[in-house]
């Protein structure tokens, strides 16, 4: 069965993601495994991080014994202080993301469906959500990658053919990267562009509730 | 302008703040919070608050302070509730003692603004397809849809500053700007936490980020140093 085969684990996920950013763009990082890509940019790649809190051209999480009360994320995690950062109200941290401003934004989902639309806010069995920053982010931001693991707890595929959770976007996202598959959401379905190392593209279709197109170069996982 | 808007006490600042009233917070996700006059607040015992705030998850230490106090009815965020069993806010709202509204951060942002500023509301191009746009005005502006947002009024703003003159000028620190300078000019008396407190001029106006017309009331901070 390959849905006991062996997944990438979340590190590996951020690290694939941290390869999308472009050099110079302006990066705007969700809570969750998200969070993490920030460890995998390198520093030749100069990726600006914004924060709804009010901070741009912020460094990647502090280290433990370095942290700043008055430098934190949206989630409340403390920020490295890097030259050229930028402190603002909220208001223009918003006018930013719907503006346009905003490249890329890496988020975590529940589901997310072929065509891409993104539910990430509300689990529908707990029938309460917390939508933060992400509804701006996924109709604002000009790319909206979204990171998270294929499969929830119970085993259902999270890339759905459709999202029947609450949505916070409609045919947001650009590209989904789990810990099973790098793939493509686009008009005519989703696109299956990589598969972790050691799956076939059989194999990633059998624990994806969503109709793969299978084109027939799909390549490897690459990190 | 009044000569002064220093009171003497956190306590003080927050008297007259009244059962039923609408109160806007500073903070995110409870760092950067206007943590004393909350505290005064729940202290005061009043009931029937509607609280419009980031996030309460972290925030333990402030809007649970007034929550666990019985001094909230409403509360409008777009991060109410935390994670896991025993959410207080959370329970609260399945019993039906809390109603609690969820508005996306930016659409929450832009409402106040649109009150502070006179703005009879905004079309944003945000939750459109969504359970957030249902009921609402739809129009297409510029071929983008977009949703109607009306403004959204407090009756007390409670803020969190690094430094005032005590004509309300205020100068924050870090990202304690973001959350607290967003929702300063919504409300009809705000009342801004403060560090330190100095005289007029000894603020350069090229520095001043809250212009002191939209601060109505100065306390310091608890345990606060003069000047």
């Amino acid at each position: 069965m390959s849905a006991d085969k062996e997944r990438l684990d979340r590190a590996i996920i951020a690290m694939r993601v941290a390869r999308e950013l472009p050099a110079g763009s302006c990066v705007n990082l969700g809570i969750g495994i998200p969070t993490l890509v920030s460890m995998f940019v390198d520093d030749e790649s100069v990726v600006f991080y914004h924060s709804e809190s009010g901070v741009l051209n912020c460094g990647p999480l502090a280290e433990e014994g370095e942290e700043d009360i008055d430098l934190i994320n949206a989630g409340g995690q403390f920020l490295q202080s890097v030259p050229g950062m930028a402190y603002f109200s909220s208001v223009d941290a918003f006018a930013m993301i719907r503006g346009g401003h905003v490249d890329v934004t890496v988020l975590g989902a529940h589901q997310v469906s072929a065509n891409g639309d993104l539910a990430n806010w509300m689990l529908p069995e707990r029938g309460v959500g917390n939508i933060g920053g992400a509804m701006d982010l996924a109709a604002g931001a000009d790319k909206v990658i979204v990171a998270m693991e294929h499969n929830d707890r119970s085993g259902n595929s999270k890339v759905v053919q459709e999202c029947d959770f609450p949505l916070t976007g409609r045919g947001c996202v650009s590209l989904v990267v789990t810990d099973v598959a790098v793939m493509e959401p686009t008009p005519d379905g989703m696109v299956l562009r990589e598969a972790a190392p050691g799956w076939t593209p059989a194999e990633v279709q059998e624990v994806t509730d969503a109709r793969l197109i299978i084109p027939d170069n799909v390549a490897e996982y690459e990190v | 302008m009044a000569s002064s808007k220093l009171y003497d006490s956190a306590a003080a600042a927050v008297a007259d703040i009244h059962d039923s009233a609408t109160v806007l917070l500073g903070g995110v996700s409870g760092t950067n919070a206007p943590t004393a006059l909350v505290s005064a607040l729940a202290d005061r015992q009043v009931r029937g608050l509607t609280c419009v705030c980031d996030s309460t998850y972290y925030g333990a230490e402030v809007l649970h302070r007034l929550v666990a106090a019985g001094c909230v009815s409403r509360i409008i965020s777009p991060a109410p509730f935390g994670s896991g069993q025993g959410d207080m806010v959370h329970e609260l709202w399945r019993s039906g003692d809390l109603a609690i509204e969820v508005v996306p951060w930016g659409t929450l942002a832009e409402r106040m603004r649109s009150a502070g500023a006179g703005i009879g509301g905004v079309f944003l191009p945000v939750g459109i397809g969504t359970r957030f746009a249902e009921g609402k005005e739809i129009r297409e502006v510029n071929g983008v849809e977009c949703v109607f947002e009306p403004p959204l009024r407090g009756d007390f703003a409670l803020i969190r500053a690094n430094r005032a003159d005590s004509v309300g000028n205020l100068v924050y620190e870090g990202a304690q700007r973001g959350w607290n300078s967003a929702v300063v000019s919504a409300a009809r008396i705000a009342i801004a936490e403060v560090d330190h407190v100095v005289e007029p001029g000894d603020i350069d106006p090229e520095q001043v980020i809250t212009p002191g017309i939209f601060v109505n009331r100065i306390a310091r901070a608890s345990s606060a140093p003069i000047g």
